[in-house]
């Protein structure tokens, strides 16, 4: 507390000491708010629809023949948190490298979207998924069982890339 | 003496040498993509050009003058390519104008027409002198909006090398190295124009011992190791100073590490041992050892079994075992395969507190092993090392009659570091008789099974210390993977990853093994048998043995690095320190 501030003419006058009148003040706005249009949702029946904008957990897009991802690594290493963790393989098919191993630490990803920014394949993008809940470390980190998502289901978020990047 | 002038440096050079080699022996860096020190003049990439040109003269044989006073440069009529032009007197050379770098963009530009610029999958990228000269020297805009011209990705050249024809500048380098250093020339160009491509001869496969060398050479991804392929990236990895251990040349190597785990070795230049290249059979081998398969921590035997104990009571044990041996019933084998740290501290051990002279250590030869260029048929790293530090006797038990002094109870205890006898089973056999048996190892072999009392040591890759090579330079190494004992010693090389990770990162969870450098065990035995040893780091033992044994005399640790090894006896008229021509300049971060 700043003790210069506490002269007389800043202290509580005599109206506000008694408490009463403001008890009746507070609950006049409260009152007031309750015959207004209500704003809230009944979440989690009622759910959000983000818009393709919208920066959500980042996820791998799967294509038809498998994941667009080349396991460059480029990802990992522009991320600031550190959270994603590459492990490229070979493949026969044409694009020779494929990620064997795709984790991305959820409690690490600030969701900046840099992955999304620098991957050269448009491989991983952000999604509108912003419901992560964890019970424990272990299964904050998602491998490519949960990152990889058809790629109809993103279509937003592509569309808004294609027009806006 | 030719003076020439680079980008007005006054360079003073000898005769007959190219300009690029008189810029880089003055430490200007003329950019090349074929040119190579090691191998011929083929001059055939065009990235070097410059502008050359020389002081004008009046018909009165004077020198023309500029309005300031300076010389009036008389320029080429067109560029000349540095590293084929030989230098001559009063050469003035421009590496840095406008023509120069109009000639740089203009050979960047077709060099990338069919170029697939796939660095997302490509292992070169991050030391690629493509890439790094795109940055430098090029608009980064291409004209061309035909198709690329395609080619074959995959070819194996032979059974480490994978050829991709698309990523290849038609540089030559790989074949000019089969052909001059590798001495297996089935490498050539076939096609012309933009269908060139490289291919063995027919029948032939590039599988020279040396054949991986390309791979580093190559200016560009399209030599890659099958070995390797696609393991890591380069920015993931640290790459730390060391010396091949496989035999007695003693290679000047890079150890490429992640998640505390030997991801690849490389070659370093080192003009005094190995000049630019290493041995395939290194480069597959000398990494998989520190990474698997290794013994944890201290054991004593009980009954059949080992079983594991704490470091100080196990030496304790250790100790009380050889006290329990009159001096001349213990026979100590030091080890061409330790350090030179490790093996001074075992030849006092013996010498100070044991007062045996019964020390010697095993040579492991495989003439099949030698060649002309780099391999020696000693395949132990510090032979001479621990013969200069007195671990061979010329009296009392020696290797030729310890199997004898064994069968007839002579010799009852044997203290053994860092060695296997798989190739001795005469002495295998022996050694299996005796009373008490220490062994130190990194790795489980039928020695260490023998065992009484048991240590796990530090693989060269993990310990600070020296080797001495077959010229008897003794060079220095670095720890580059991480244990228990060294993780605080400073200047250890760490990647991004092993650097930040946290404990519940999933990618920084390489093990931190539980072994220690020899020296540090050694010293522990030796305390507890009264010695009062502080030895506190390799460096501190290292500064002892440079006064005690002569050859190491006036030594240090910085001046090893320094001059990149030092000659035994030499420290006061050391070699000149050579200018190091490095291929590709890493750009890790
Ligand atoms: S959104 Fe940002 S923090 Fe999250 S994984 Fe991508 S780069 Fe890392
Ligand atoms: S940047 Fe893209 S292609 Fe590269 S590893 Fe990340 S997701 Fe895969
Ligand atoms: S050779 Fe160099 S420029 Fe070409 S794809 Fe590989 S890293 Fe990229
Ligand atoms: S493969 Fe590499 S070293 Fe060989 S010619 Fe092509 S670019 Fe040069
Ligand atoms: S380096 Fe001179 S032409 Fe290639």
């Amino acid at each position: 507390m700043n003790v210069e501030k506490n002269t007389e003419k800043n202290r509580l006058n005599f109206w506000e000491r008694i408490y009463l009148p403001e008890i009746a003040r507070g609950l006049g706005l409260t009152f007031k708010q309750m015959l207004k249009p209500k704003m809230t949702r009944q979440y989690p029946e009622e759910k959000w629809e983000p818009t393709g904008s919208y920066r959500g957990r980042p996820v791998l897009v799967l294509e038809e023949d498998g994941e667009r991802c080349v396991a460059c690594s480029l990802c990992s290493r522009v991320c600031p948190a550190l959270a994603i963790e590459v492990q490229a393989g070979e493949t026969t098919k044409e694009k020779e490298r494929y990620p064997v191993k795709f984790e991305i630490n959820m409690l690490r990803c600030i969701y900046c979207g840099f992955c999304e920014e620098v991957c050269p394949e448009e491989a991983i993008i952000m999604s509108k998924d912003y419901e992560l809940i964890f019970t424990n470390q272990e299964d904050a980190i998602l491998g490519k069982d949960k990152l990889l998502i058809p790629i109809a289901q993103l279509q937003d978020r592509l569309e808004f890339l294609r027009q806006y990047r | 003496m030719p003076q020439i002038t680079i980008d007005g440096q006054r360079i003073e050079t000898s005769a007959g040498k190219t300009i690029i080699e008189a810029a880089q022996e003055n430490g200007i860096t003329i950019p090349h993509f074929c040119w190579h020190p090691a191998l011929s003049v083929s001059g055939n990439c065009r990235m070097c050009l410059v502008n050359t040109g020389f002081p004008r003269k009046a018909p009165d044989g004077t020198f023309e003058r500029d309005a300031d006073g300076n010389n009036v440069i008389g320029w080429g009529p067109k560029l000349s390519i540095a590293c084929a032009t030989p230098v001559a007197d009063g050469m003035v050379i421009d590496t840095q104008g406008d023509k120069t770098e109009h000639a740089q963009n203009a050979v960047m530009e077709f060099l990338l027409i069919n170029h697939p610029l796939d660095c997302p999958i490509c292992d070169e990228a991050g030391q690629c002198k493509l890439q790094e000269y795109e940055f430098l020297h090029s608009k980064g805009k291409s004209r061309f909006d035909e198709k690329k011209n395609h080619k074959d990705k995959r070819v194996p050249l032979g059974p480490n090398v994978m050829f991709d024809a698309e990523r290849c500048i038609s540089c030559s380098r790989c074949i000019r190295f089969a052909d001059e250093v590798a001495t297996q020339p089935v490498l050539t160009f076939v096609d012309r124009g933009d269908h060139v491509t490289i291919e063995t001869f027919p029948g032939t496969q590039f599988d020279s011992p040396y054949s991986m060398n390309v791979i580093d050479i190559c200016p560009v991804g399209a030599l890659t190791s099958i070995d390797f392929r696609f393991t890591s990236r380069v920015w993931e990895m640290s790459f730390t100073d060391s010396i091949c251990p496989g035999c007695s040349r003693g290679c000047n190597i890079k150890v490429g590490v992640r998640n505390n785990e030997i991801l690849r070795l490389e070659p370093r230049t080192n003009m005094h041992v190995n000049t630019y290249w290493m041995c395939d059979d290194a480069r597959l081998n000398q990494y998989k050892f520190v990474n698997e398969n290794r013994l944890s921590g201290a054991m004593i035997r009980s009954g059949n079994t080992l079983v594991p104990a704490t470091w100080e009571i196990a030496a304790e044990k250790a100790a009380k075992l050889l006290h329990s041996y009159k001096p001349s019933e213990i026979m100590i084998l030091g080890s061409a395969r330790a350090t030179n740290e490790d093996n001074f501290l075992l030849s006092r051990l013996s010498h100070k507190i044991l007062k045996t002279t019964h020390i010697d250590f095993l040579h492991h030869t495989d003439n099949d092993f030698a060649d002309k260029l780099l391999r020696t048929s000693d395949r132990t790293a510090n032979a001479h090392g621990a013969m200069e530090i007195g671990i061979k006797q010329h009296h009392g038990v020696s290797m030729d009659n310890l199997v004898e002094k064994i069968k007839n109870h002579s010799i009852k205890a044997v203290y053994v570091i860092d060695e296997h006898v798989a190739d001795n089973p005469e002495l295998a056999n022996a050694l299996s008789l005796v009373e008490c048996l220490i062994v130190h190892a990194s790795n489980p072999t039928s020695l260490t099974i023998m065992a009484h009392v048991l240590f796990a040591t530090s693989t060269y890759a993990e310990t600070e210390g020296t080797f001495t090579n077959m010229n008897k330079r003794v060079q220095y190494l670095m720890p580059a993977v991480a244990t228990l004992d060294n993780e605080r010693i400073a200047g250890l090389e760490m990647s991004r990853w092993d650097k930040f990770g946290a404990r519940n990162d999933r990618w920084s969870q390489g093990v931190r093994r539980d072994c220690k450098p020899g020296w540090e065990i050694i010293q522990l035995i030796a305390n507890h048998l009264g010695a009062g040893w502080h030895f506190s780091d390799a460096e501190s033992v290292f500064k002892e043995l440079s006064i005690d044994v002569k050859g190491f005399h006036g030594m240090s640790y910085e001046l090893l690095q320094e001059y990149q090894g030092i000659t035994l006896g030499t420290t006061d008229h050391s070699d000149v320190k050579a200018v190091v021509y490095e291929s590709h300049i890493f750009k890790p971060n």
